[in-house]
């Protein structure tokens, strides 16, 4: 079973910042930035559907990988709150994006080489979506942060305001290590020096100022969330919840 | 029934997102087994979210039902994941046909009128699969295929 929560935990992170992505939709600062936010929530969606499919499988329950996404609780949820966060304006959605796009570089390069295969594959293919995402929200803070006075107040109050969520990408459970130990995952506090280094060089380009050290904010592994959740998957499921077995 | 039968009738089945290509020119037919009148079929998603996946699945599997086929598996695998190295030369051939620059093309040529003065309008176009570039020597805009 730990092999399933693992697996979840990475998918709720991927299902929710799609969800947050999706809103974007129709609203987009301009028409082709409006197609990339949907495609970079499309990639997101395809990453949690085969992991909540991977995921049922290695239950062997007979769920379905749609059981996972639109039946689960509040509680049973396990992503990162950075992945819930709203989305703010354009500045806070790109500097949220480029901040975990740095993290899942890192977790999708060591997931590749996982001991399961389907994980391994899945992975692979989404490190290469990442390294697209990260081009591009990256390319934003820096255009935003080197843009005009306006432009660069918001993106720093955005990255200010973030920063926060960062520490806990970082911080790894026992769940966490104990994947690392059997070769099927990875200890996220590995990661903390490479996402480093790619921030702090977006960071410098961007002329935004790198916001000091603060007590990060924690308890989305263990299901403990910020309020926005519960109105994501208000929305994300009451289709189902209404009309459980819904189909057309 | 032979496994080159069953490929030639998989041959025919096109991307629904574009219907030029085929699913062997795109590279995502990834093996084809037969056994007696069961067949096991395996193909890559070009992206994680390629919405087109499903409906290639049905129609991998109504193809070969058509065919005679009786016991049909249609697994769908992500190791190793799909580079747009896999695209055969004629679907590149038919890309460039149809207005699409073929992927890694460099310098990208429009394909209206081939000049070599084009830029990137937005990495992301139309579909998960394809980048928006505009030609400065004709002016028209095209989609690009993304290098992955």
């Amino acid at each position: 079973m730990s092999l399933f929560a693992y697996l979840v935990r990475h998918a709720d992170d991927n299902l929710i910042l799609s969800h947050r992505l999706s809103e974007w939709v129709s609203r987009g600062p301009e028409l082709e930035e409006d197609i990339a936010l949907a495609n970079i929530a499309l990639d997101h969606l395809g990453q949690a559907r085969a992991l909540f499919a991977h995921a049922a499988e290695v239950e062997g329950r007979g769920r379905h990988e749609d059981d996972l996404a639109m039946l689960r609780t509040e509680r049973e949820y396990t992503n990162l709150l950075i992945t819930e966060l709203p989305n703010g304006d354009f500045a806070q959605t790109m500097v949220r994006q480029s901040l975990f796009d740095a993290y899942q570089l890192s977790l999708w390069e060591a997931l590749s080489s996982s001991g399961d295969q389907t994980l391994a594959g899945i992975a692979a293919k989404a490190l290469k979506e990442a390294r697209y995402h990260f081009r591009h929200s990256s390319m934003w803070v820096i255009r935003l942060g080197d843009g005009t006075d306006e432009s660069h107040r918001r993106t720093q109050t955005a990255l200010d305001k973030v920063w926060r969520y960062v520490p806990e990408m970082f911080e790894g459970d026992d769940l966490d290590r104990q994947m690392a130990a059997e070769g099927l995952g990875a200890d996220p506090s590995a990661f903390e020096p490479a996402w480093n280094e790619r921030v702090t060089t977006v960071i410098e380009s961007s002329t935004l100022e790198m916001p000091a050290d603060v007590k990060g904010r924690t308890g989305g592994r263990t299901g403990f969330h910020t309020e926005h959740l519960g109105h994501i998957l208000g929305e994300l499921q009451w289709m189902q919840r209404t009309y459980p077995g819904a189909r057309w | 029934m032979t496994e080159a039968a069953a490929r030639d009738i998989l041959a025919q089945v096109v991307d629904p997102e574009i219907p030029v290509l085929t699913i062997e020119d795109m590279g995502i037919l990834r093996s084809v087994e037969v056994d007696g009148s069961a067949v096991a079929v395996e193909i890559t998603p070009t992206y994680s979210g390629c919405p087109a996946i499903d409906l290639i699945e049905e129609q991998v599997r109504l193809a070969l039902l058509a065919a005679g086929y009786t016991r049909i598996n249609v697994k769908r695998v992500y190791s190793p994941a799909w580079t747009t190295d896999w695209m055969s030369e004629a679907g590149r051939a038919k890309l460039a046909a149809v207005g699409i620059a073929p992927p890694g093309d460099r310098p990208t040529l429009c394909p209206q009128c081939a000049s070599e003065e084009t830029r990137t309008i937005s990495e992301f176009g139309s579909t998960a699969c394809k980048a928006l570039m505009v030609c400065n020597s004709c002016g028209e805009p095209f989609d690009r295929f993304k290098v992955i």
